[in-house]
């Protein structure tokens, strides 16, 4: 625990957790399908030791993992989402935040923390998955923005690691705009003279791909990340076309000219600081 | 053209069928007709009236996606002079899906793109059912970077069922050429007004559409996901679209009671397509007015006001 959650009230700690991959001593390999050891693969940062699988991963965990140890402080944490249409589709909006609520532990898809990276000063954002897949609304759009203010008011970098399926559908066109909003965001982080470097992974599409998921000085994606624009099954349906092995994964982007590079997890805060430290002019990090 | 009429306005279609067969009979009939074709006109009339004044979201949307409805082209052609359409994004193609070009507005050179839909199946196809693709976009960005160059107002007018989700577009970087227009949108230093003609189909409308000044026709409709769309995710089936589309709170005068958008433009009774001439000229004096608002700015001005209102997106509770 850091001197910070000893001042967080207790209703924003979130001792238990959901992790993304489900407690047990044996954990399946998503990909491979490979018994695996959880502890092994918990040092192993969630990648199959088996087969290089990136398996998805919570954003606290995903934080914790990139940033120095006991370096980082939340951001924003007090946002809590609203329903301002009162929507309702078989179940309400307001029910299903509740209840993904309870299953994270996270009051939404995305959570901001200030810390180091190999020392040096960042701002890193993540996306929980788990959290009504990702998606955008409101408070995610909100909690970008302060990021990004918090980086301009600190002179810092921002790093993104994006999992999302997209703006949130619950929200509507509020969740829409935070595209342009997340984007207006980093115009004037740029306007700074502040790198923005976006790690996207499995998955990345929609609203959150075609907005601060494409937007980095650098763009990086995990080994076999889905990101594209339209989701793979929407394409087949709407246009008929059956998709290739491997379209729209990391690899193919990285052909098509769409990727600076692709890193593997386990050396992205070697790689990411590597960058940074270029980029803020800074000597080379140990 | 014969007007076509929607399954709700049926009632509507019976009576100026009847009206069009009188009319045929009054050439070779000795009975006073014109008296009762005026009296079917004026019950036409107030019943459209009547069905327009409570329409769903549902009704609207296929109002939106008339198959009539005035397309940007026709509104380019009826509301500015001299337009020259400027073609290509010089890097792959050019995109029929989204015209752009230089015209005047009473006068004024001004920058002006929008997507464009076909009128028959033949160009249905050549314009891609209005779904642009990335070369669409980068043409556009192209355009509104002239406009920035030269200091001249920028009008883009959105109708498209979305982005082209095709494998093509994926691999020329759909999702990069639309966030790379949001970032842009959000700096150009020229005043920008958008204006959702028809449909504002997701990223593929908000690709051209951040603004200064965000105004709907009062048939238009926005929205993050198509209501059929909507529908086939959280319901399961897209045949739950009408429920869809009343949820996502789709319609113009919904958007601009939440504070999306900043203005809506009213229709001529029936719709844009039963007047074009007149919508066009509704459009034209709102463009008018509304820029004259923008242009009083300094460009420092613009630009923070624009900030201000992207930043303000959200509702969200602190605490």
């Amino acid at each position: 625990m850091s001197w910070f959650d000893n001042l967080m009230p207790s209703r924003i700690k979130t001792e238990q957790r959901k992790r993304s991959v489900p407690e047990g001593l044996w954990v399946k390999c998503t990909d491979c399908s490979a018994q695996l050891y959880r502890a092994e693969l918990k040092r192993n940062l969630l990648v199959c030791p088996k087969c290089e699988y990136h398996m998805r991963i919570g954003a606290r965990d995903r934080l914790e993992m990139f940033l120095d140890p006991d370096s980082g402080h939340e951001i924003a944490a007090n946002l809590e989402p609203q329903d301002p249409l009162k929507f309702k589709d078989s179940k309400r909006y307001r029910d299903r935040l509740t209840q993904a609520q309870k299953d994270t532990g996270e009051r939404d898809a995305l959570v901001a923390m200030a810390g180091t990276v190999k020392v040096i000063p960042v701002v890193v954002v993540a996306f929980e998955f788990q959290f009504m897949a990702g998606s955008m609304g409101s408070v995610v759009g909100e909690r970008f923005r302060r990021a990004v203010d918090y980086c301009i008011e600190h002179k810092r970098p921002l790093v993104c690691f994006s999992a999302s399926g997209g703006a949130r559908m619950q929200e509507a066109l509020f969740s829409l705009f935070q595209m342009a909003k997340t984007s207006a965001a980093l115009a004037e982080l740029g306007e700074a003279g502040l790198p923005y470097i976006s790690v996207m992974t499995d998955p990345t599409t929609g609203g959150v791909s075609a907005s601060l998921g494409l937007l980095g000085d650098i763009n990086i994606a995990e080994p076999k990340a889905l990101i594209g624009f339209a989701g793979p099954r929407v394409i087949e349906q709407t246009v008929g076309e059956t998709l290739p092995e491997g379209f729209q994964q990391a690899e193919f982007l990285l052909e098509k000219g769409g990727l600076d590079m692709i890193v593997d997890r386990r050396h992205a805060r070697d790689e990411i600081a590597a960058l940074l430290a270029k980029l803020m002019d800074r000597p080379k990090p140990a | 053209m014969d007007l076509k009429f929607l399954d709700f306005e049926q009632p509507i279609a019976e009576l100026e069928a009847k009206i069009d067969e009188l009319k045929f009979v009054g050439d070779d009939s000795e009975l006073n007709i014109s008296e009762e074709i005026a009296r079917l006109r004026r019950r036409s009339e107030s019943l459209t009236r009547d069905i327009f004044s409570n329409l769903s979201s549902w009704q609207i949307a296929q109002l939106a996606r008339h198959p009539q409805r005035p397309y940007t082209l026709d509104y380019i052609r009826l509301c500015f002079d001299d337009f020259q359409e400027l073609h290509g994004d010089r890097m792959y193609g050019d995109d029929p899906a989204l015209v752009g070009g230089m015209a005047r507005l009473e006068g004024q050179p001004i920058v002006v793109l929008g997507h464009q839909k076909g009128r028959d199946t033949k160009e249905r196809v050549k314009r891609n059912y209005g779904m642009a693709s990335p070369e669409g976009y980068r043409k556009a960005l192209r355009l509104m970077r002239m406009a920035e160059k030269f200091q001249l107002p920028l009008i883009t007018l959105i109708d498209t069922p979305g982005a082209y989700p095709g494998m093509g577009a994926e691999e020329r970087g759909q999702s990069e050429a639309i966030a790379r227009n949001l970032i842009a949108m959000a700096s150009l230093r020229n005043p920008i007004i958008s204006l959702v003609i028809g449909e504002g189909g997701s990223g593929g409308a908000l690709a051209i559409g951040v603004a200064d000044r965000v105004l709907m026709l009062q048939y238009g409709i926005y929205s993050v996901i198509s209501p059929e769309g909507c529908a086939s995710i959280l319901w399961k089936t897209s045949e739950k679209a009408e429920l869809a589309a009343e949820a996502l709170g789709i319609t113009a005068e919904r958007l601009l009671k939440l504070g999306l958008v900043d203005g809506v433009i009213p229709e001529p009774l029936g719709g844009a397509h039963r007047d074009s001439r007149g919508m066009a000229e509704a459009i034209k004096n709102s463009l008018v007015s509304t820029l004259s608002e923008l242009q009083v700015l300094s460009v420092g001005n613009l630009i923070e006001q624009r900030r201000h209102r992207l930043a303000g997106y959200g509702v969200y509770k602190e605490g």
